[in-house]
């Protein structure tokens, strides 16, 4: 393929020489008309990493198929993380994000393959390192991107900022550490209760890990049979805390004792969505809970305040960028197995970057929510109601 | 088009003004960014302490930790990301000159920190656990609230945990959002048997952490977050105390009393010079330092002597800490008051993300509040 692509172009060289622009494009056409997509492989196999397993029999296959519109549907959906996170990254620096803001480069293939082994009507709750499921769970690139600078058209209406963002089946986006994963289990109870073949995936970090309330979430799940996949996203470091200086077990996937526990390679797409999918048919057949441990990395700090260098070396980043990024793995992967080429790929990438300025460009021209909303949305009151200000003189309206 | 009438409308309110660099003809860019909303005013140089040093507010806690790990063999320091110095640098180069057992990190755990905070006091030693920001201490509220408070109480003066001092980062900072700006002073003052303080700059911080560190109660002390750098004073190196629970008249007025604590003692201050400049309304500022017990005496003399109070907190104004003032002074000094307390809190609301100009009690709020008392 390589060595007539290196034909036809010096056969364009050599015409462009003679015959300028018209050649040029003559020459551009009989290169697209050659390939067609019907010479791609429409589905390869896969061997992946093994998990290893707490309280099971059996993990997940070691074989993974994946289809070429699988691929490239992959492809697009971390490709578009990866840019958006970097995009945030910018914006942040010229100060039109402010606040916090946790970035999720690095662990893109967490929240695609996890979404990937799960239904749109199963539930999903994590922290706050949320920009990557609110896009996966359904939200688009404009408004999370608007949430970020707080405009009106932003996904939580501009007063959630970046760790508190919603759509259908994603309950946030949550600052505080832990607190979201006894919300879990109750999503999980609820869809017990309504039969209707649902679940809940719950996840946190390795921070969390150490919270009380993970394991007071661990003994109900456990005991009522919820079906909960708890999901610890370990990505080495709490913060500034390396996991060693944190914990006194650092195999999160066995902590949750007598729940079974997978330990998997998060970084690679379909390792996490064959185990998400043997964790998922494990809840749906009543079987109680099911805890999985996703080995991940995180490029940036913890927040845009950390350069992420203090606690860690550069070589180590580095290293695991060029070795393990979850991009790079399967774009690798369907290009050796001809399933696309590095055209198509590029087409992707342009229309991703086009989507990330569009969005951009929205949220930064958006107009800010109007002060009413600051006081809107408190309880829920058919009447609005008055709220006190700051001073006895000026009462606001809060509607609902 | 937008964005610069944007600029200008943020220059036109008093917005302070960055320069970021040399654009169109020369002139320096504005770039829109919320301005701090008090100026800080440090404190004359202290004199009676001995020689002092510049230092910014987490300077002066370090200093206080210092002195206290050097003076007291038992003290320990122990908090999330306290090894390497803190989020907030309070506790840099302290596990260098004090060794790994008396400063050292714990996991992510408030409820474990604070629990083991009490029974490390229970034993003897003195503790100082840092609770990263005062918006996480709600897991640890009920080791707070219901062991700490009341361990002398239950025991009957047997055991008690007055070794037990828990520092947190409290209050706005301009970009913190939901939950990174609250001001809790309120959910505990509701609680007999701990103390609450809060400092307004770095003399009074040292001075007052180790008070509490002293004490023999329990004791929370919160740190206004957006001073830890922006309050620079010149303070004391050695060890000093500011008695707890004495609130401090910082300037003598008659005609209304300011009372305030923490960062809004410095926005009541440039208050009480808009006031005497505009209206010619001579001014009280008292600073009330510790929350619980709170010295009622000095707030009542000074409305007897102006007639009229207005009290300002960030945290929302329903049973805000205003509100107990208030009542407490209206039982003591009614026939005295001239004018309905006045409350300029913040807003019923959840600390904003965008809104937060708006919400907090800025000196127009407050300033308005004092010429409506006036003219009443």
């Amino acid at each position: 393929m390589r060595k007539m692509l290196t034909i036809i172009s010096n056969v364009l060289r050599a015409s462009t020489k003679k015959n300028g622009a018209q050649a040029v494009s003559e020459g551009a056409r009989v290169v697209v008309s050659s390939r067609s997509y019907a010479d791609f492989t429409p589905q390869a196999s896969f061997d992946i990493k093994g998990c290893d397993l707490h309280r099971l029999e059996e993990g997940p296959a070691q074989q993974a198929v994946l289809t070429r519109e699988e691929g490239l549907q992959y492809y697009r959906t971390l490709q578009m993380m990866r840019r958006m996170e970097l995009k945030a990254d910018q914006l942040y620096k010229q100060k039109i994000i402010r606040g916090f803001c946790h970035l999720y480069d690095g662990q893109e293939a967490c929240a695609v393959g996890i979404e990937a082994g799960i239904n749109p009507t199963d539930h999903l709750i994590t922290a706050y390192r949320a920009h990557g499921y609110t896009l996966t769970r359904g939200g688009t690139v404009r408004e999370i991107m608007a949430e970020l600078t707080g405009r009106r058209g932003g996904i939580a209406k501009g007063k959630g900022g970046s760790m508190h963002m919603y759509t259908k089946n994603f309950y946030g986006g949550n600052g505080i550490v832990g607190a979201q994963v006894p919300l879990g289990a109750g999503v999980a109870l609820a869809c017990k209760y309504q039969g209707r073949n649902e679940l809940c995936v719950t996840l946190y970090g390795d921070g969390a890990a150490n919270q009380g309330q993970i394991f007071e979430t661990y003994n109900m799940a456990s005991l009522w049979k919820l079906p909960c996949i708890f999901i610890c996203e370990n990505n080495k470091y709490g913060m500034g805390t390396s996991v060693e200086r944190a914990a006194a077990s650092t195999d999160y996937y066995k902590r949750g004792d007598f729940i079974p526990g997978l330990r998997v390679d998060g970084m690679d797409v379909l390792c996490v969505r064959e185990a998400t999918k043997f964790a998922a048919d494990h809840c749906r057949a009543g079987k109680g809970p099911i805890l999985m441990e996703l080995q991940t990395y995180r490029y940036h700090g913890h927040s845009m305040s950390d350069p992420g260098v203090s606690y860690r070396t550069r070589e180590e980043i580095q290293e695991v960028r060029s070795k393990s990024d979850p991009i790079s793995m399967l774009k690798e992967r369907m290009l050796s197995n001809n399933m696309t080429n590095v055209e198509e790929l590029k087409e992707i990438d342009v229309e991703v970057r086009k989507e990330i300025e569009d969005a951009a460009q929205f949220a930064t021209t958006d107009p800010e929510p109007p002060l009413e909303e600051l006081c809107n949305h408190l309880f829920s009151n058919d009447q609005p109601l008055e709220v006190r200000g700051t001073h006895p003189w000026t009462k606001l309206k809060s509607v609902s | 088009m937008a964005a610069a009438a944007r600029l200008v409308l943020r220059t036109a309110s008093g917005a302070k003004v960055l320069r970021a660099g040399l654009g169109w003809l020369g002139a320096p860019i504005r770039v829109p960014h919320a301005a701090a909303h008090f100026t800080f005013h440090p404190d004359p140089v202290p004199t009676r302490h001995g020689p002092t040093q510049k230092m910014n507010l987490f300077q002066s806690i370090t200093s206080a930790l210092d002195n206290t790990l050097s003076s007291d063999p038992t003290a320990v320091i122990f908090g999330e990301d306290v090894a390497f110095g803190g989020v907030f640098r309070c506790t840099v180069g302290l596990r260098d000159k004090y060794g790994k057992d008396r400063v050292f990190n714990t996991p992510l755990c408030e409820q474990g920190i604070v629990g083991f905070g009490i029974g490390v006091a229970v034993a003897g030693a003195t503790a100082i656990a840092e609770i990263q920001f005062a918006d996480y201490i709600f897991p640890a509220f009920d080791q707070i609230v219901n062991e700490a408070a009341k361990y002398r109480y239950r025991s009957g003066n047997m055991f008690d945990c007055g070794n037990l001092t828990i520092r947190a980062p409290w209050g706005c900072v301009g970009h913190g959002s939901l939950y990174h700006s609250q001001s809790p002073e309120a959910f505990f003052a509701h609680c007999p048997g701990i103390k609450v303080v809060i400092p307004r700059s770095p003399v009074q911080a040292k001075g007052l952490l180790l008070s509490c560190i002293a004490d023999k109660n329990p004791c929370i002390f919160f740190e206004p977050k957006i001073l830890y750098r922006a309050a620079v004073e010149q303070v004391p190196t050695e060890p000093y105390l500011i008695p707890l629970s004495q609130a401090e008249v910082l300037q003598e007025g008659s005609d209304v009393t300011l009372v305030a604590w923490g960062t809004q003692v410095h926005v009541m201050k440039e208050v009480a010079a808009m006031a005497q400049e505009k209206l010619g309304v001579s001014c009280e500022v008292i600073d009330l330092q510790t929350i619980l017990p709170w010295d009622t005496e000095t707030v009542c003399k000074s409305v007897v002597k102006t007639g009229r109070l207005l009290i300002s907190h960030e945290a929302p104004v329903t049973g805000g800490f205003a509100a107990e003032i208030s009542s407490t002074v209206q039982e003591e000094c009614f026939l005295n008051l001239e004018a309905p307390i006045a409350r300029v809190c913040g807003y019923d609301t959840p600390f904003p993300h965008i809104f937060e100009p708006f919400y907090i009690p800025d000196k127009w709020k407050c300033f308005d509040a004092v010429k409506r008392m006036i003219n009443y």
